[in-house]
């Protein structure tokens, strides 16, 4: 037998593949992992501990550097807390301008997701396509908000700017476009022999681990539990939509990929739903007072966001400042499981299931 | 011509006309080097909706390529602190000395070429695997984990796929009789291109020398978003260019070598004789890295093991099965 001895690696936090200062320790024999401990918080700002002394609408800039690939999701789930303990009345036309804003961004964020992923597997081309149609939909975002990344977009009561005019026949337009382009992506990728076998049965976890883990979004439904909270506890108006929830049974890394790929259709399909009953008048933004102050107690609400489930909890001593805030971040919950997937996986295996569960680290780190 | 100069008494004049002639083709190849690198990026630009190089040196960025160069060289000359100094300093230079050794044997047309030796294609195959412990030492000498590991994955990959390499090619030794670059040419103007008669080691080959020339989807050793930067994780400026440099004149080696092999070198097509030789060689070998570089549009990478599993459970039996074949053909129909 030949001896061998373990070797100590480490993976970040400034390493090409773990897609921001995410960092892994790796205890490796040859080129198998033998233990692996993730080690974050380099980018750890205290977005919580903040908000406490800030005003409601001033938390909201920090919720869109939270997950900066989809902030749309995350200034929806605080001013969705906020209203939820006012209960106030959204008007039409500013619910409609959300669910557009928040699935344009979802669309943009798995289309980003799709090309690191592919980028990690080393083929360099399918991110450039993926970030030219992400593109328009920035361009998009961008003539709606005023920002590309960091909108700033929702207000307690409604939203901060109204559609321009025609911005509703681009995003019209866009849809179609979009479908054209995804059997691209298909047709490059999806069928391509080296790249099923790089992401076949790779990865794998049950239905019942997935739960067990306290997964969320595509990482749960790749295990086949039909959960989505669009559907299963509509919040805005996502029960006058007519969509599908994506799921897999195999639970590999392919099954993540065709989960995301599917929720992109479906978004799309939401969107073309929206963009049809977009009311023609009507107000953006509801009643409120200047100075926004929930009424004392506590409430905790969840949407789904493009990597799982966002909850907001605010307690409220009736101040203009909450109490406590607190997030649930989705992608620091879909973490937990890559030591247990990493065991007695290959380091080429490693990229590939890091780049499956779809983290941003703004959003592990809060 | 250059053979005649081979056989005459060594003088002084002798000397120097030899030593002005590899000067120039030194310098023939690292032109194509500067534009080859600069058309990859054009070309992968091209697929990838982009411009690619666009301002450096007027229109097409057609100075791109020495403007890198340049900054490459001016660069400071890092050695880390930990590596093992004399074998750092060392490798770039051994990987990178081959790649131009083997460009002696190939001829560019019937009358060009430096060493016409009788075993052409086993020199270049022997030479070039003298690269691997440049790579091997450039790991080692880096004292660092990544670069270990992409060494390690380099010599592997590189001894596993010069294995089908070869064999894919003893079909056409056994069709044309001979090891000479300038012989398996010859054999193909009576006999047509050996791409018609050897498909199957046309491809085996192919994606070995893919495989040799460490390019997409065979790029483990400088996996990037796996290993980093692979076995020169540690190495920059001028050192980190003579890998890169070696890189390319290999690609310039094999592309030549498969057009030597299986297009015909410099045999025209049927009717389009009076194209010169050189012409037709210079327009199949761009075809040869064309595909090379689309691949690198297209391709992930493959995974370490199956790599190894690819070269020793496919590659290699398929390659073995045509050298059967072939001489079974031969034998029962071409004697």
């Amino acid at each position: 037998m030949i001896r061998t001895e373990e070797m100590l690696l480490n993976v970040g936090p400034q390493h090409p593949s773990t897609h921001g200062v995410f960092r892994l320790v790796l205890k490796i024999d040859g080129e198998i992992i033998v233990e692996a401990k993730p080690v974050i918080g380099y980018l750890h700002r205290g977005t919580e501990k903040l908000a406490e002394n800030l005003q409601y609408t001033q938390i909201i800039p920090y919720t869109d550097r939270m997950d900066y690939v989809s902030a749309m999701t995350n200034n929806y789930v605080l001013v969705h807390a906020v209203e939820t303990m006012m209960g106030v009345q959204i008007p039409e036309r500013a619910e409609y301008l959300r669910v557009l804003a928040m699935e344009l961004n979802r669309v943009a964020s798995h289309l980003l997701w799709w090309g690191t992923f592919i980028l990690d597997f080393g083929a360099t081309s399918p991110l450039l396509y993926a970030f030219r149609d992400r593109e328009m939909i920035l361009n998009l975002l961008n003539e709606l908000s005023g920002a590309r990344l960091t909108f700033n977009y929702m207000r307690v009561g409604g939203v901060k700017w109204d559609a321009p005019e025609g911005w509703i026949e681009k995003v019209a337009e866009f849809v179609p476009y979009l479908r054209e382009q995804l059997k691209g992506y298909h047709q490059l990728v999806s069928g391509n022999e080296i790249f099923l076998n790089r992401t076949k049965n790779i990865g794998i976890y049950t239905k019942e681990e997935a739960i067990q883990y306290s997964l969320s979004g595509p990482n749960l439904r790749s295990a086949g539990v039909k959960w989505d909270l669009r559907k299963d506890e509509p919040y805005s108006i996502y029960d006058r939509f007519d969509f599908n929830i994506v799921t897999r049974d195999e639970g590999d890394v392919l099954a993540r990929y065709h989960v995301r790929m599917g929720e992109i259709v479906e978004s799309l399909k939401i969107i073309e739903q929206a963009v049809q009953q977009f009311p023609k008048q009507g107000e953006i933004m509801a009643k409120v007072p200047k100075i926004i102050k929930a009424p004392k107690g506590e409430a905790f609400v969840r949407i789904e966001g493009s990597r799982g489930e966002i909850g907001c909890y605010i307690s409220s001593d009736g101040k203009k400042e909450p109490y406590r805030l607190k997030f649930r971040r989705p992608s620091f919950y879909n973490l937990q499981i890559l030591p247990k997937l990493l065991e007695g996986e290959s380091i080429s295996n490693l990229i590939a299931i890091l780049g499956a569960v779809d983290i941003v680290l703004g959003e592990v780190d809060g | 011509m250059v053979q005649d100069l081979l056989e005459s008494s060594a003088g002084l004049m002798n000397f120097s006309i030899f030593f002005v002639l590899a000067v120039v083709l030194l310098f023939v190849i690292l032109g194509f080097v500067t534009m080859a690198i600069l058309a990859e990026r054009k070309v992968l630009g091209f697929m990838q909706g982009r411009y690619g190089p666009a301002h450096v040196g007027g229109k097409w960025g057609l100075l791109q390529s020495v403007a890198d160069v340049v900054k490459l060289l001016v660069k400071e000359d890092l050695i880390p602190k930990a590596a093992d100094k004399p074998l750092f300093i060392l490798a770039p230079v051994i990987a990178f000395a081959p790649s131009f050794m083997v460009m002696a044997t190939i001829p560019l047309t019937d009358k060009l070429q430096f060493a016409d030796l009788n075993v052409g294609f086993l020199y270049y195959i022997a030479i070039s695997g003298l690269t691997i412990v440049g790579m091997l030492m450039a790991g080692w000498a880096s004292n660092n984990k990544y670069s270990l590991l992409g060494g390690m994955r380099a010599a592997a990959q590189m001894i596993s796929y010069e294995i089908p390499l070869v064999m894919s090619v003893l079909g056409i030794v056994l069709l044309s009789g001979s090891l000479n670059l300038n012989d398996i040419v010859e054999t193909q103007q009576n006999s047509g291109w050996f791409i018609l008669w050897q498909p199957i080691a046309f491809i085996v080959f192919f994606i070995a020398a893919t495989a040799e020339l460490n390019r997409v989807p065979f790029d483990l050793a400088e996996a990037e978003n796996e290993l980093v930067a692979g076995f020169h994780t540690e190495y920059s400026g001028f050192r980190w260019a003579m890998f890169m440099l070696a890189e390319y004149v290999y690609m310039f080696a094999m592309s030549a070598l498969i057009t030597l092999l299986f297009l015909g070198g410099w045999l025209p097509l049927p009717f389009l004789g009076f194209i010169p030789g050189a012409v037709w060689f210079a327009l199949k070998f761009s075809v040869v890295v064309y595909i090379l570089i689309w691949f690198r549009a297209t391709f992930p990478r493959i995974r370490a093991d199956q790599l190894m599993e690819f070269a020793w459970k496919v590659l290699l039996p398929v390659a073995l099965g045509n050298i059967f074949l072939t001489a079974l053909i031969k034998e029962f129909f071409l004697k």
